[in-house]
């Protein structure tokens, strides 16, 4: 290469480079249409109301998602009545009362060291600990308490994100009228981090919704035929459902699958607008 | 202060500390159930058969207890997954934080956010049904229906938004006096990006790839879906292959009966993948925390 042509190079390199980015930004975008795509077509065909009201079944055009769907609402709600208050709590302890000593270093290390554990990991906890050590049982709850053990990291670290939002300057004018400490936390830090720990909560409620290694390991059934009327009873999930049609040898599970993805996402869907509305209507800026 | 008001803020103050000493005993909880039952299957096993043995059939009538086959499928699509997250991912972190306008930000971001959402089972059924047949098939003829190259791509998709907002975090925290004492030296806008920014976030860039690579190595349903249940030391990606995971679901699926040695093995793959896992994820946050430090 001579001396003249190293500029020219460079200068097209620069020129390049941005739309080199936005070609790998497309790739993402492309990724992300394919999937909705080949979902929707394979799966709007099985997508209908005798689907979403039935029992799964070894007919392909009989089965349905019912149980699955009403599993996943169960956990849903069971998981946030768990993870919410104690991630919020801890959350709540890290930033307004933990003193800047070693424990509260090690804690707060532990706690990003928890968000990094594979879910399948929390899954085989969960086995001992609730199935087997409480004998709880291959239940809804031991379902519940596994998923809140997954999610719980990360209710944590963004809960904590959003108090350490909350300027310095109100906790402060709340102690001059002669707060207390919880008065301050109560009425002053918590109304004003409410929408960024709701927003979180719902994505790490989402990120539950979808997971279905760890419920495996706990030994959720595949094949259920009734639903469950408590958090007693044995059940099914959505992607435990969709991971039962996709890994049939059949192809025509497959429709099954992707109709059933639908109804993942549709879920999902939901949720996300829900903290997005939340992150943009009530969003306080300081 | 009435004693009253203190009883109750004390009794809130040990509320919220025994919330926080619980996330230590889950962690602690984690470790003594993997041990336990790991020392259990040791005591049948030779740690050094577990480690040298080639073969993993534990559920055969012969049986082998080599974890190199299952170690080896995890690592293959790690290392494929990172080929799609870490360029990619990088280059999407350098056209936000360098490049792109607010608005263009606006569209990219959620993009990035519902592909951090969609569940693993979606991105195993997206490698099995499209992935391998509608792509792969067609540019590599002797593809396998179950792969370790679908596998690779798609928990490389899943954890490009991971590399992608991390290492933003990290070039957008470069201090712009830094660029600009670049551009008064008249640098072009490349050797700004590459030369200074890019390089001065490079710790902070490699944590996420580090996270990105310990996050792949735990993925468990796309891998179960789209990679197979054949533990083999290979690295060919067109073939069927196990991972770690696959291995802990199947077996789970399975009716093994609780306390055999076949039922054991979960435990001591487990223990690899959490040795493994965490200390990807102490050395990600150890990077980290020095690069927050080194610009504030």
């Amino acid at each position: 290469m001579t001396s003249t042509s190293i500029p020219v190079l460079h200068k097209v390199l620069d020129k390049a480079f941005s739309p080199i980015c936005i070609l790998a930004t497309f790739v993402g975008i492309v990724m992300l249409g394919m999937l909705l795509y080949s979902t929707i077509v394979n799966g709007l065909p099985w997508f209908d109301w005798q689907f979403l009201t039935s029992y799964p079944s070894r007919i392909p055009e009989r089965a349905g998602i019912l149980p699955a769907l009403v599993g996943s609402i169960w956990l849903l709600i069971l998981t946030a009545l768990i993870a919410i208050p104690i991630g919020v709590g801890t959350a709540i302890y890290m930033e307004e009362y933990a003193p800047k000593n070693v424990i509260t270093r090690i804690l707060q290390i532990n706690i990003y060291n928890l968000a990094g554990v594979p879910s399948i990991v929390y899954g085989i906890l969960g086995l001992a600990l609730f199935v087997r050590w409480m004998t709880l049982g291959r239940c809804l709850l031991a379902g519940a308490l596994t998923l809140s053990l997954v999610i719980l990291p990360i209710v944590i670290i963004a809960s904590q994100e959003a108090i350490r939002a909350v300027p310095n300057s109100l906790r402060e004018a709340s102690y001059a009228l002669g707060a207390t400490k919880w008065q301050t936390i109560r009425y002053v830090v918590l109304p004003a981090s409410l929408s960024g720990i709701l927003t979180s909560v719902i994505l790490a409620l989402s990120r539950a919704i979808g997971e279905a290694a760890p419920l495996i390991m706990i030994g959720a059934l595949t094949f259920v035929p009734f639903l469950p009327s408590s958090i007693f009873d044995p059940f099914t999930a959505l992607p435990i459902q969709i991971f039962n049609w996709v890994s049939r040898p059949q192809e025509e599970f497959w429709g099954l699958a992707a109709a059933g993805i639908l109804v993942l996402l549709a879920l999902l869907l939901t949720m996300n607008s829900i903290a997005v509305y939340i992150r943009y209507k009530k969003r306080i800026r300081w | 202060m009435t004693s009253q008001i203190k009883v109750k803020e004390n009794l809130i103050h040990s509320l919220f500390f025994f919330c926080s000493v619980l996330s230590i005993f889950i962690m602690l909880g984690i470790v003594v159930v993997i041990v336990t039952e790991s020392i259990g299957f040791f005591r049948e096993i030779p740690v050094w058969e577990f480690i040298t043995d080639t073969q993993w059939t534990p559920l055969f009538t012969e049986k082998h207890f080599g974890i190199l086959p299952l170690l080896n499928g995890t690592l293959l699509v790690a290392f494929g997954s990172a080929l799609v997250s870490i360029p990619t991912g990088s280059l999407i972190a350098i056209y936000l934080s360098e490049y792109a306008s607010p608005r263009v930000r606006g569209v990219i971001k959620p993009v990035l956010e519902v592909l951090a959402g969609i569940p693993t089972v979606v991105y195993g059924y997206f490698a099995l049904t499209f992935i391998t047949p509608v792509i792969l098939k067609h540019v590599f003829t002797d593809v396998t229906t179950f792969n370790a190259a679908s596998a690779s791509i798609v928990v490389g998709i899943m954890t490009l938004p991971m590399v992608a907002s991390v290492s933003e975090d990290a070039l957008s925290s470069v201090p712009q006096s830094l660029r600009e004492g670049a551009y008064a030296l008249g640098a072009r806008k490349i050797h700004v990006v590459i030369g200074i920014v890019y390089r001065a976030a490079l710790s902070g860039v490699f944590a996420s790839y580090i996270l990105a690579l310990s996050r792949a190595i735990g993925e468990t349903m796309a891998v179960t879906i789209a990679a197979g249940a054949t533990p083999r030391l290979t690295l060919n990606f067109l073939e069927s292959i196990q991972t770690m995971t696959a291995y802990i679901v199947q077996v789970s699926l399975g009716d093994t009966p609780f306390g055999t040695i076949e039922y054991k093995t979960i435990f001591a793959v487990a223990l690899v993948l959490f040795i493994i896992t965490l200390s990807m994820n102490i050395l990600s946050n150890l990077i980290s925390s020095r690069y927050r430090r080194m610009y504030q």
